[in-house]
């Protein structure tokens, strides 16, 4: 469970209010509203096609919503409307990172690079844009000191520190995956959005990255919204589980009560040909 | 061999400026995938630029010492020209990115022939010339009666390129703006999640393949003492193949290929016909491509499966 001194109630880190994202007669998401808890961490489940990725790609500024609202709260008490921040500001300035399904390192860099590259405001601007970086600043040697530090804290904390000057598409896959999330979490986010990171890892991997999402969860002070599919890590380590189904909300509320949904359970499992009008009609299709 | 020795450093001279032209192409295809030919035009802008400061400079204001106005020129240029590089992608390229491939091509093809037009309305269709700059020269050797000179002016035009190329590459390789311009040219949506600012990214990359042609300008007029309006797009396409040649993407690739189409052109005027030279330079550029598709340091495109 969420660190209860970390989490009261009505701290909220994100609130999605309304959301709806039609592409063209297609509506992928349907007024859909729910909030994620600081120090929490919320899972997105549902079948395929439910629109999982597509809120992701609204809250990470890729696609502008048809209609609704998606604000980020810092713990100063700031307000950031995500649906509305340019591209790099959702990172730099409302401190969201995220990862994709399919991986998208910097392959051609090295790994220390692909973690140097997510902060990149902070060196840039301690390096007076370039000019002061290429005279040797001090300040420009320090900012980088405490750059390289930082890189080095997660690729101990994901097990890459030995391989850090290696080009980034070297490593295997599930390395692949642990870096993504380093580099995510180099930007120094308050809210880690990861798609799917379980995909494509084996049963051990899989235990290591619940151990690291919880990891981030407890040492790193950052609250996690994720998307997964195997029901494993869901269970073991979501405090909170909202279920979609065809852009709609259909449960919300802890791993235990949405395992035993009848809903949900239709929507994942399918349901016999005389309850499909029944079901239908409770899920309100 | 004494001819030879003479047109080996003629060919690094003219190649230096290929090749300091040739990294404006380099930069700009690696981070947006598109051959900004208004590129040359610019080169040839920057030269009239140095031109008008130099004759201001030392005709009005008369400064007599060379260097110091050569200095103050050079860094004139660079200021002015970026500033139309970043003008030029302001107006013409940024506002079509995300368009169809073709068309910051087509838009980079009118600011060519804007630019050329531009100059010509502006400075006259005739060759505009100033006296020369810095005379005199090493004599490396004499033999038979023919002295082997390394003149100043093309010491200090290979000196700039290395100084520059150095510098350039320092900032590509090493500081946190290379980094994001190498983080865009990979991936530019991952990199905007990363919170770089792509758009200003891609100015600056622009900014500084117009700084760069402004030294080439700078460094045309002073080996050179004339230019005209047209004097862009020749030297822009030789420039092109350059960085083709030496791998598009690459910045030591560039100045490697406009080192080689600098000394293939020489060579050739030198040896064979002085005509056919365009022809020779163009040849070299067809064969390396025929067995080396990505060009000499151009990585080849290997997707994993």
């Amino acid at each position: 469970m969420a660190n209860p001194d970390l989490v009261s109630s009505t701290d909220t880190i994100l609130t999605v209010d309304h959301l709806t994202m039609r592409f063209g007669g297609l509506i992928a998401i349907n007024d859909l509203s729910f909030k994620a808890r600081r120090g929490e961490i919320t899972a997105l489940i549902g079948p395929n096609g439910a629109g999982k990725t597509t809120v992701f790609n609204c809250i990470t500024g890729f696609y502008k919503p048809t209609e609704g609202m998606i604000t980020l709260t810092h713990t100063d008490g700031s307000h950031y409307l995500l649906e509305r921040l340019p591209g790099h500001s959702v990172s730099w300035k409302a401190k969201v990172a995220r990862t994709f399904q399919n991986i998208r390192l910097f392959s051609g860099m090295t790994i220390l690079e692909n973690l140097l590259v997510a902060q990149h405001n902070r060196l840039m601007i301690a390096s007076g844009f370039t000019i002061g970086g290429l005279i040797g600043l001090p300040n420009f040697r320090r900012a980088e000191g405490e750059a390289v530090d930082k890189a080095k804290y997660w690729l101990e904390k994901v097990g890459l520190t030995d391989r850090a000057d290696d080009p980034a598409g070297d490593l295997p896959y599930g390395a692949q995956r642990r870096l993504e999330i380093a580099r995510a979490m180099c930007t120094g986010p308050v809210l880690l959005c990861l798609d799917e990171p379980a995909a494509g890892l084996n049963p051990r991997e899989s235990l290591e990255l619940n151990e690291l999402l919880l990891s981030i969860r407890e040492i790193d002070k950052t609250s996690l919204l994720l998307i997964e599919h195997d029901m494993s890590v869901v269970m073991q380590i979501s405090d909170h589980v909202v279920v979609l189904d065809y852009g709609t909300k259909i449960a919300d509320g802890l791993p235990e009560a949405v395992r035993n949904d009848p809903k949900v359970i239709a929507a994942y499992l399918g349901v016999e040909d005389d309850d499909v009008e029944k079901i239908e009609a409770q899920v309100g299709l | 061999m004494e001819v030879f020795v003479q047109q080996l450093v003629n060919g690094l001279t003219l190649g230096s400026i290929y090749g300091l032209i040739a990294i404006g192409y380099t930069m700009v295809f690696g981070i947006i995938g598109m051959v900004n030919f208004a590129h040359g035009d610019i080169f040839m802008l920057s030269a009239f630029i140095a031109l008008i400061f130099f004759i201001f400079l030392t005709s009005w204001l008369g400064i007599g010492s060379i260097a110091i106005a050569l200095l103050i020129v050079l860094v004139l240029a660079m200021i002015l020209t970026s500033l139309w590089g970043w003008a030029v992608e302001r107006i013409a390229y940024r506002p079509l990115r995300g368009s169809f491939r073709l068309a910051p091509l087509i838009s980079a093809i009118g600011v060519s022939i804007f630019l050329s037009n531009f100059v010509q309305v502006v400075q006259g269709a005739r060759n505009k010339s100033i006296p020369p700059m810095v005379n005199g020269g090493i004599t490396l050797f004499e033999d038979n009666g023919y002295a082997v000179t390394l003149a100043y002016k093309q010491i200090i035009i290979m000196a700039a390129t290395a100084v520059l190329l150095t510098i350039f590459w320092y900032v590509v390789q090493k500081t946190p703006l290379g980094r994001a311009q190498r983080a865009c040219e990979q991936d530019r949506k991952m990199a905007a999640l990363l919170g770089i600012n792509v758009d200003r990214t891609i100015s600056l990359t622009f900014v500084m393949g117009a700084a760069l042609a402004a030294v080439a300008g700078t460094m045309y007029l002073l080996y050179y003492g004339v230019v005209s309006f047209s004097d862009g797009f020749v030297p822009g396409v030789k420039a092109f193949t350059a960085a083709v040649l030496g791998g598009i993407g690459s910045l030591p690739g560039a100045v490697l290929g406009g080192l080689i189409i600098g000394l293939v052109e020489t060579l050739w005027s030198a040896y064979f016909s002085i005509e056919y030279k365009d022809v020779a330079a163009f040849s070299i550029l067809a064969i390396v491509l025929i067995f080396m598709p990505s060009g000499i340091l151009g990585r080849p495109e290997v997707e994993k499966v």
